[in-house]
């Protein structure tokens, strides 16, 4: 396991660590969905379909069961017996309307959809084969055009669980119509892929007796567990779920895949071990950001101060469920203005059901938000900068709530300093370097520091090792590493000789790892298991010749350091943890416990609004004719609460930053209209950041303790890195270019002049 | 990916005899040719790895020039001593082109034949003349954004991908090929083909025939050349418009000068009579502009690329005075020199 020969012997909460898991990922040790050994397994390949919408009428597949080697051609009108109601397959983050169903009849609802799996004995006989099976289809009308589908535009009736609708104070319109200056500006995201390294895969483990053990790509071990159960008829306990490593998912592993089905499906109806693992081009057959459009109008006195704003965005969905976003909320929450409007519609196209993809609503919300208020500050003559802070809320100013604590001051004052910010000139086009333009721009980020009940177990052996565990899953983010140390500031004991384990459905409940609340929760699920242990320490304590504590009642008259316990009042009492297992003769201790909010934590929620929040700082570089655009330096400085481990903290938001540079220069899903198909479906094709592309990133912490927002102060940081990035860059490219750009991303056709 | 029967030769006669017939594929470094296997685009019944074959190095030609083995890799070739000092155009086009990793792989030979990166022709699930003759073109009224805007047919609309091909072109290297019906040698403007009524034929080789070696004549452009190239991000993608630049000046005027395009045609593109319009001038916007002129008559975009025609005009002028200016485009800083 985790090799941290390198790490300072005392580690705690703060102290930056190497990934526990680092070196078992780069030596080929940690084994992803894909990898794992199953005897017997059978290959399965997936035909995608044609088509954006239709029936099947037929499907030829006698080629590809000649194949030698192919055990079996599932199709909608072969595969076993499933699920018949919408609600059995509910998954732990299901949203309104009728969940998709891989084989479930004939009907095609987007391009690339599943129409058969071939299964193999080999995967080259299975990939083969697949080639082969011929699908007829009748073809019906389809839109995947978002402008077209905004003539079916609506806010659903029923609305999906995390969705805040907004809430209007004051009278906007009028506001707007009386206020000293006007901005309006349409501003629009296009379609992105998550498009993680790791393909969604899944390896099914038939054993024989009724049970299976399924290795699946996912964010969620135990939510794909009860929806494997619920949806092909497993009792739960016959199900067991296991996503040790994952590599990336960015939210696309939020909801159970349809490879899981097929592969389900598959090992139900030959009642063998089944693989399925998507090829890239499948990738771009499922889970997507929503395209939206966001129109925005804001009014101001002259000085700068909002007196409006009105906010109206649309972002797409499919045509058999509703995803819904917290789009238009962000701006409306983070700044002061006494009116303020929000309507939110989705849009139904053909294609699949777009998904929760990095900051989910407010990557597309804030960010453009933020193009917008750059506009307002350049109508208004005032820094954006400036600008942004004559408008600072103390208060979350939509919900009319105080924050448990709000360091965006602090945020902006060290990311200005850091960046220089104060040697920008204001005028576009005013900064050049030879045949350069340079542009500086400033934009802000928030998003929700949430917290989820969580339950963890430690076990701590009579030769000092502790086990910490619980079903949480890292996606990349470094929860293994985040368990450690949480677990190392708790009961004193060295990294090296704690083991972390996660991401199996047998593993004390957790929720499925996003929204940023995996190390808020799961960090506080692992400090009250190892409370425990510790609390059950200094009762077997009593066993130790003269015992040395018996001045403590309870651990919070200890401290934990060196794999010792001491008396806080009198340090040079003390003793070995090894010592008091060995006094009292025991093997081992395990406790599981559960970290939730609790009555005070409750109330808090009700009261009180939760963010983190970000100002991110860019420089941009633009060629004056041929429009190349460079970013050459970012300052991202994030108020996130308590940092648990700095090193992989900034990790996750150096990624934010990058994919963020994405979102403002090259991610867009092409769709051919005509054929209803996303047409780059590859890597080579759908760009994102190349190394060329990132330069330097500064990241900045800035203090902000916060006890009441999570029982560690952890406030949570994998989606905050990637907000108002692209929002940023826009705004540096208006400041180098003197062209506003509205759409995102800005392409270098956009640019040449 | 289809079944294939799997050939090693040592020799180029038993190559040759093993590449007989339609449906054979020579497999070299593999960077294309295996994505084509994988996507069902390419569906050889015989392959005939190649990589054995005495096709490497680089050697000096008995002209003065210098011939690039076929199987010489990108690399090897990018980096080779001579290249970098005598052929400093053909370097900078390699390194703009792919990966470190893709272009240890790639070699030469399977650099000028790697086929287009059409979305279409790469899905099977959409028409495509090239792949298939006779279904169509998707691309036409589709999404058009990498596409082709000059010598495009009714029938495609895609580009040649390559970067080298670009230089070569200016330099106006040979293919020197082998086959059933013996050895030859192929100008490199006659290497490649506009699409025509035959969109599925990228080049002039016929069935059964492989590149053995690659000559550079002697004059190589040590001074005045650049490659210039613009795309989507800053690396590690296709050229949008790509410009090969190799120009030789006696005192105030251009001696000779040499322009090709990548990105928009099936085929590197040049027209000796907008290089006419250069020689014996001396350089200056104006001139420029007209060159541009002459080489982009005609352009026409098909929608969602119609930006690559200032593109391209402006890729242009910026090329020929980085040339000029003996101020290369460097491939490793990406500021636009």
């Amino acid at each position: 396991m985790p090799d941290t020969r390198h790490e300072p012997i005392k580690v705690g909460i703060g102290t930056p660590l190497s990934r526990v898991d680092g070196v078992d990922k780069v030596t080929g040790q940690a084994h992803y969905a894909a990898e794992y050994a199953v005897p017997d397994v059978l290959y399965g390949v997936i035909v995608s379909g044609r088509i954006a919408k239709g029936r099947i009428t037929a499907i030829a597949d006698g080629a590809a069961r000649a194949v030698p080697g192919v055990v079996e051609v599932l199709t909608h009108m072969n595969r076993p017996s499933e699920a018949w109601r919408d609600s059995k397959w509910k998954d732990e983050l299901a949203i309104p309307g009728d969940p998709f169903r891989a084989l479930g009849d004939d009907r095609i609802q987007f391009s690339g959809q599943p129409v058969a799996l071939v299964l193999a004995e080999t995967f080259e006989a299975a990939r083969f084969a697949a080639s082969l099976v011929d699908v007829s289809y009748e073809e019906e009308p389809h839109n995947v055009d978002f402008d077209l589908s905004l003539a079916e535009k609506t806010l659903p009736t029923y609305k999906r669980k995390s969705f805040h609708a907004p809430k209007s104070h004051g009278d906007a319109d009028k506001a707007y119509a009386e206020a000293d200056l006007r901005h309006e500006g349409e501003y629009r995201l296009a379609t992105e892929h998550h498009n993680p390294m790791e393909m969604h895969a899944s390896t099914v483990h038939w054993h024989g007796d009724g049970t299976i053990t399924v290795y699946d790509k996912c964010q969620g071990a135990q939510g794909v567990q009860s929806y494997i159960a619920s949806a092909f008829g497993f009792r739960q306990e016959d199900v067991q779920v296991i996503n040790a490593y994952v590599g990336g998912a960015f939210g696309s592993g939020l909801r159970p895949q349809y490879q899981v089905q097929l592969a389900v499906l598959a090992a139900k109806k030959l009642e063998r071990s089944v693989r399925v693992v998507m090829t890239r081009q499948q990738m771009f057959t499922h889970a997507h950001r929503p395209q939206a459009i966001y129109s925005i109008k804001l009014g101001a006195e002259r000085t700068g101060k909002l007196t409006s704003m009105i906010n109206d965005a649309t972002t797409s969905t499919s045509r058999f469920e509703n995803n819904m976003e917290d789009v238009v909320t962000w701006g409306m929450i983070n700044y002061a203005c006494p009116n303020m409007s929000g309507a939110y519609t989705v849009a139904p196209r053909d294609t699949y059901t777009s998904a929760d993809m990095r900051a989910p609503g407010a990557a597309t919300g804030m960010t453009l938000f933020e193009i917008a208020m750059d506009e307002m500050a350049y109508k208004a003559k005032v820094d954006p900068l400036e600008f942004r802070q004559i408008n600072y809320s103390d208060i979350d100013a939509m919900n009319r709530q105080p924050f448990t604590s709000k360091a965006l001051r602090e945020a902006y004052r060290e990311g200005a300093a850091a960046f220089g910010w104060d040697r920008r000139s204001f005028e576009p086009r005013s900064m050049r370097d030879g045949r350069e333009l340079i542009g500086w721009g400033v934009a802000t980020g928030v998003w929700d520091a949430q917290f989820s009940k969580t339950s963890a177990r430690a076990t701590l052996t009579a030769d000092g090792h502790l086990e910490v565990a619980s079903a949480t899953a890292d996606i990349g983010t470094g929860t293994y590493t985040v368990m450690t140390l949480v677990a190392a500031d708790t009961l004193g004991i060295a990294p090296e000789r704690i083991t972390s384990r996660l991401g199996d459905s047998r593993l004390p409940t957790a929720p499925v790892e996003g929204g940023s609340w995996a190390a808020a929760s799961t960090g506080a699920a692992v400090q009250v298991a190892c409370r425990a242990v510790g609390e059950k320490l200094l009762k077997a304590a009593a066993k130790v010749e003269g015992q040395p504590l018996a001045a403590a009642s309870s651990v919070d008259d200890l401290t934990f350091a060196d794999g010792r316990m001491a008396l806080k009042s009198e340090p040079g009492r003390s003793v070995a943890i090894t010592e008091v297992m060995q006094a009292a003769t025991i093997d081992r201790i395990e406790v599981e416990e559960t970290a939730s909010t609790g009555l005070s934590g409750l109330v808090s929620q009700a009261r009180k609004s939760r963010k983190t929040h970000s100002a991110v700082f860019v420089e941009v570089r633009v060629d004056e004719e041929l429009g190349q655009v460079r970013v050459t330096r970012v300052v991202s400085a994030i108020a996130a609460g308590r940092i648990i481990n700095p090193k992989t903290a900034r990790s996750q938001i150096l990624g934010g930053v990058v994919m963020g540079i994405g979102m403002a220069l090259h991610e867009e899903t092409l769709a051919d209209l005509r054929l209803g198909r996303w047409m780059n479906h590859n890597y080579a094709e759908y760009h994102i950041p190349a190394h060329a592309d990132v330069q330097d990133i500064e990241v900045i912490f800035v203090d902000e303790p916060d006890p009441e927002v999570t029982p560690l102060g952890v406030k949570g940081l994998g989606e905050i890195g990637i907000i108002s990035v692209a929002g940023a860059i826009a705004n540096a490219i208006f400041h180098a270019t003197g062209q506003r750009h509205r759409s995102l991303p800005i392409t270098i056709d956009k640019l040449i002049a | 990916m289809i079944r294939f029967d799997y050939a090693r030769p040592t020799d180029l006669a038993e190559a040759l005899r093993e590449g007989a017939g339609e449906e054979v594929a020579y497999l070299a470094g593999g960077t294309n040719l295996v994505d084509l296997l994988k996507e069902n685009v390419a569906r050889p019944t015989r392959v005939v790895d190649i990589a054995r074959l005495p096709l490497t190095g680089i050697e000096d030609t008995a002209q003065g020039g210098l011939r690039l083995g076929a199987l010489a890799t990108n690399t090897e070739t990018a980096y080779d001593q001579r290249v970098q000092a005598r052929y400093p155009l053909l370097s900078s086009a390699l390194l703009a082109g792919a990966t470190a990793q893709l272009r240890n792989a790639a070699t030469n030979g399977g650099n000028i034949n790697q086929r287009t990166r059409c979305y279409y022709f790469y899905d099977v699930a959409t028409p495509c003349n090239k792949r298939e003759p006779g279904q169509g073109c998707a691309a036409i009224g589709g999404v058009s954004r990498i596409h082709a805007i000059l010598g495009t047919s009714h029938q495609c609309i895609a580009t040649h991908p390559s970067d080298m091909a670009v230089a070569l072109a200016a330099l106006k290297a040979e293919v020197r090929v082998t086959g059933p019906g013996g050895d030859r040698v192929i100008a490199f403007a006659d290497y490649h083909r506009l699409p025509g009524d035959e969109p599925w034929r990228d080049t002039t080789l016929e069935p059964g025939e492989l590149v053995t070696a690659i000559d550079l004549p002697p004059e190589s452009f040590p001074t005045n050349f650049t490659y210039l190239k613009l795309r989507e991000r800053l690396s590690y993608a296709f050229a949008l418009v790509s410009v090969a630049v190799a120009m030789r000046l006696e005192g105030e005027r251009i001696a000779e000068v040499r322009i090709a395009l990548g990105g928009v045609a099936h085929k590197p593109w040049r027209r000796p009579e907008a290089e006419d319009l250069l020689r014996g001038q001396e350089p200056g916007r104006e001139a420029f502009g007209a060159a541009a002129d002459a080489l982009l008559e005609g352009a026409r975009g098909q929608g969602g690329n119609d930006f690559k025609v200032p593109m391209a005009r402006k890729a242009i002028l910026r090329a020929l005075e980085q040339a000029t200016a003996g101020t290369p485009q460097s491939q490793t800083d990406k500021r636009i020199a």
